[in-house]
């Protein structure tokens, strides 16, 4: 067989193609960002998580450390059970706290990590203990009235 | 009388749909059980993926890069009222990957590729080569069909990828380089939002089965063209219509199954 002008230009024509797909998983997509190679489980219980969503990040100090691999909830505490998926680089205390956090006002919901001072570290299967539910804007609308009513007339 | 006659046409032309069908699917059947000698003697195919993919090539670019400055553009003055255009790489990307890039690049390609290999087939069936090739007990399927399909189900996701590629592209020269959207947010947050499987290779997979259905209808309607010039104008303009219909059609399907909203 012999090669011809033909070849080259179908064979630039399939490069091209295969470019501009790594471009899109690399540059456009979340392949190339980040991904938990090496990952341990973490369960956490809120009594509301808002508008949480599976695949949302987990962030420490503002650095994303992991995913929100699952959100079930537990029939037996009436509670949103929410699984987590942490990179294995980042270990936390026992103690740590577990927020439900909005990037910034109307942006997505994220759950926050803050350490304890423990000296045991999460376990791969853990479940965080200390929990702070998302804050939902008409509950605090609510409070706020209610509060405002309560005042005395002036 | 005539009552009873538009009955008549209208079960004619129903059965006769049917049989075109059932025609096209024999068809589709033996185009996959001939597709063999397509990738033994692959040159065949190669020289169909220059005049399918490659001759596409330009169009592809040229409008995705348009589609996505006018994404950008419109985009902006969308989001702008919201006082979020650092959401505009976001919106340029996810609706380029998950609906533009594959529907738009399909509609091109059937318009552009499609019809011509409508228009070849019929012509070849018109001048008689196809019964030649019988007489020599060459397979006119194998030989002519078969290279032809794969070159389409191969170049139509590459072109779809370029498309969406380019036209991030597009998105990123308006709302970055001529407006002034924040360069990092509009990557940053596009990166953050669009996901690797649910949202691109959801995209390959649409401009995959667009794919195989523009080329096999545009094959079907040239081998089935009634071998004249009115007969082959016809079959050309009905791959056009048909294949537009049929990608916009199974696009909501496909949409429909695989964003069902989590």
């Amino acid at each position: 067989m012999e090669r011809t002008t033909l070849d080259l230009w179908v064979g630039m024509f399939v490069v091209a193609g295969i470019a501009a797909l790594v471009m899109l998983a690399m540059k456009v997509g979340n392949l190339g960002t980040y991904n938990v190679s090496d990952a341990y489980q973490v369960q956490a219980y809120f009594t509301n998580i808002g508008g949480l969503k599976t695949k949302a990040s987990i962030k420490s100090a503002g650095v994303v450390v992991g995913r929100v691999t699952g959100i079930t909830l537990d029939t037996e505490r009436y509670e949103a059970k929410v699984e987590m998926s942490l990179d294995r680089r980042y270990q936390f205390p026992k103690d740590t706290f577990a927020n439900i956090l909005t990037s910034g006002l109307l942006g997505e919901q994220y759950i926050g990590l803050m350490p304890g001072g423990d000296s045991e570290m999460l376990k791969n299967g853990a479940v965080i203990k200390k929990t702070q539910s998302a804050v939902v804007l008409e509950d605090l609308i609510g409070k706020f009235i209610y509060n405002k009513a309560e005042e005395p007339a002036r | 009388m005539s009552a009873t006659n538009t009955i008549r046409i209208i079960g004619h032309r129903a059965i006769n749909a049917i049989w075109r069908i059932g025609m096209a699917s024999r068809f589709f059947v033996y185009t996959l059980l001939y597709s063999g000698s397509s990738f033994r003697r692959f040159h065949l195919t190669i020289k169909e993926l220059f005049s399918t993919g490659v001759m596409s090539l330009i169009i592809i670019i040229v409008a995705g890069l348009f589609v996505g400055m006018v994404l950008g553009l419109q985009g902006y003055e969308t989001l702008k009222r919201y006082g979020s255009e650092s959401a505009l790489g976001t919106m340029v990307a996810l609706s380029l990957v998950r609906e533009l890039g594959p529907v738009v690049a399909a509609l091109l390609f059937a318009s552009r590729a499609g019809s011509a290999m409508t228009a070849e087939i019929g012509l070849m069936k018109a001048t008689e080569q196809i019964s030649a090739m019988e007489m020599m007990a060459v397979n006119p399927i194998a030989r002519i069909v078969a290279p032809r399909f794969w070159a389409g189900v191969i170049s139509m996701p590459l072109l779809a990828a370029m498309f969406s590629a380019v036209g991030v592209f597009g998105g990123y020269l308006v709302g970055v380089v001529q407006i002034g959207v924040d360069e990092g947010s509009f990557w940053s947050q596009m990166q953050s939002a669009v996901d690797f499987r649910d949202d691109i290779l959801n995209g390959v997979i649409k401009s995959f089965v667009f794919g195989i259905v523009v080329t096999m209808i545009a094959l079907f309607e040239g081998y089935d063209a009634p071998p004249t010039a009115e007969g082959v104008s016809g079959a050309t303009t009905r791959t056009v219509v048909t294949s537009s219909l049929a990608i916009l059609m199974l696009d909501f399907v496909l949409t429909a199954i695989m964003f069902r909203g989590n």
